[in-house]
């Protein structure tokens, strides 16, 4: 799997000004844009006719305690057209909000709502932000790398003033 | 509707808005079985997560495991022998039929079609026998390593798997003789659970839903992995868009895969089964036993692991659900940054409410069993 040569180039040029840093590697292009405009960037790869980056294969996230912008939110496009992937990705710091993209994919719907669950990154105009993997009254967003594997009790409605004894 | 209902599959609960029999709003609730298979994987070394990957879609785990080793293989950077490469064709192909064996038992009795269970799982007995012949496990094989295979082919492979490859295709054209004219099923299925092409790629499925919608979109052919590019195999499409155009879809992809399985074992190479990867693969059995430096580096291996560069890759497969991908984020140390699995079903089911839209509520039973989900890996 190789990517697009051409559909580089024309990025390259056409959102020169947004891309913060781009990087190639075992053949994957990815690109880290501004949060501010990476939903014009998809929208504009959706709407053109040229290279088709019309399929979100993929949104998910990756959490670096470390940094100073610690989210990074990954969007994996793909193209029906000459069957290559293009990586977008965001960083984000704590508590900043990013801009939906179900307005162009319907399926970022459950993807959006699981790195909300899972990472804790709000999106802006989300139609249904909720928790989908754990339970409503969940603490704390587990796949974040500073949330601890240990042993601990999940505390769920009807064990809340009750919590079972550590054995 | 659920979460403990015979005919979700597993636990999963529909909240049905209903006005009489038609269906207003289906919104399907997940998570019962989320046992945080990504969380664990950030603190198990690369190759001790081949075992997790069985357990998200425990009917399809050779593919499962087949996607992670080539993740974490172009991580690596790693040539893989043709024969692991073509056992590898071999057994994922299997496992193919394997799930869709158990999708056409689960998706009939649904319906009403008793029998069909019965068909579906004593046919599947053959694949698990041979998954047992290769791993010493019937369900949760974890066969393919990363570099290859965890061990050789058996010798009785070939006539074992030969002996599936005779007894199916009668078998299948049994199950379409029951199915395909039978007014009820007909009934039950043409014109429901209409999806439309605009609607599915907006909706980001993949797998035979797709296929059912018209677009011939196959990985194996488009992104061609494992060698695949070398088997001779059409993609069956169907332009139904409905319940009827997928059972059509998946009953067509068994036959390809007898073909592809077929030609595996017909023109399966000789030669070694692990890529020759020193500090990654480990040395063979017996080498272990009577070499110290062998037993170091197993030793190695098994306590350290191997430190791949940092980077991050993403390779997608075709499973029997649709797409399943790996992306892969590693930062150096022996175990994987992120290991994210973009979860076919749980993107297929995303689309439940427009599926089931307008149907009447005999009808939301249909069409979960034709988005053909299994909850390990909606919940992972």
């Amino acid at each position: 799997m190789s990517y697009n040569k051409e559909a580089e180039k024309f990025i390259d040029g056409k959102f020169k000004e947004l891309i913060r840093e781009k990087s190639t590697f075992r053949d994957e292009l990815t690109y880290i844009v501004d949060k501010d405009s990476i939903i014009d960037i998809l929208k504009f790869l959706y709407e053109d006719e040229q290279f088709e980056y019309n399929f979100l294969t993929d949104l998910t996230a990756t959490d670096w305690p470390e940094r100073d912008e610690r989210h990074e939110v990954v969007y994996l496009l793909y193209s029906f057209k000459d069957n290559t992937r293009l990586r977008f990705k965001v960083r984000l710091k704590e508590g900043e909000k990013l801009q939906t993209a179900t307005v162009i994919w319907d399926s970022a719907n459950w993807l959006e709502r699981e790195v909300y669950d899972l990472f804790g990154v709000y999106f802006e105009g989300h139609p249904d932000l909720t928790r989908i993997l754990t339970p409503d009254d969940f603490e704390g967003h587990p796949l974040r790398r500073d949330y601890s594997l240990t042993y601990e009790i999940p505390q769920f409605s009807y064990n809340k003033d009750e919590p079972p004894e550590v054995i | 509707m659920g979460p403990q209902h015979p005919a979700t599959h597993g636990v999963l609960r529909v909240k049905l808005t209903l006005d009489g029999e038609r269906v207003v709003e289906a919104y399907p609730v997940i998570g019962y079985l989320h046992t945080g298979i990504e969380k664990t994987a950030e603190s198990k070394l690369y190759h001790k997560v081949v075992p997790l990957t069985d357990r998200m879609d425990y009917l399809a785990p050779m593919s499962n495991n087949l996607g992670y080793c080539l993740a974490v293989e172009k991580l690596l950077d790693l040539e893989i022998p043709a024969k692991a490469q073509w056992a590898r064709v071999c057994l994922a192909e299997l496992t193919r039929i394997n799930s869709h064996l158990v999708w056409i038992g689960t998706h009939a009795i649904d319906i009403g079609a008793m029998s069909m269970a019965l068909y579906g799982f004593r046919e599947r007995e053959s694949i698990l026998h041979i998954y047992e012949l290769v791993s010493g496990q019937r369900m949760m094989s974890s066969y393919f390593r990363i570099g290859g295979l965890s061990k050789d082919l058996p010798e009785n492979f070939n006539e074992e798997v030969q002996k599936v490859l005779d007894m199916l295709p009668s078998r299948i054209r049994e199950y379409e003789d029951l199915l395909t004219n039978n007014r009820i099923w007909r009934n039950r299925t043409v014109g429901v659970g209409v999806l439309s092409r605009e609607e599915a790629l907006k909706s980001s499925i993949t797998g035979p839903m797709l296929r059912a919608c018209g677009v011939k979109h196959d990985l194996r052919k488009a992104i061609p992995y494992s060698s695949y590019d070398k088997f001779d195999f059409d993609i069956p499409t169907r332009t139904g868009e409905d319940v009827f155009s997928r059972y059509e879809v998946r009953v067509e992809e068994m036959y390809q895969s007898i073909k592809i399985a077929q030609q595996a074992i017909d023109g399966m190479p000789e030669g070694a089964w692990e890529a020759k990867a020193p500090g990654i693969v480990s040395p063979p059995k017996e080498k272990i036993l009577h070499e110290m430096e062998a037993l170091i580096f197993h030793f190695k291996i098994v306590t350290e692991g191997f430190h791949p560069p940092e980077g991050e890759t993403y390779v997608g497969i075709e499973s029997p659900k649709g797409e399943i991908g790996f992306y892969i984020v590693s930062d150096g140390s022996p175990k994987p940054h992120r290991m994210r699995v973009r979860p076919p079903s749980f993107i297929n089911l995303a689309s439940l409410n427009k599926i089931c839209k307008g149907g009447l509520l005999s009808d939301v039973i249909a069409n979960i069993g034709s988005v053909d989900i299994v909850l390990g890996e909606v919940d992972r």
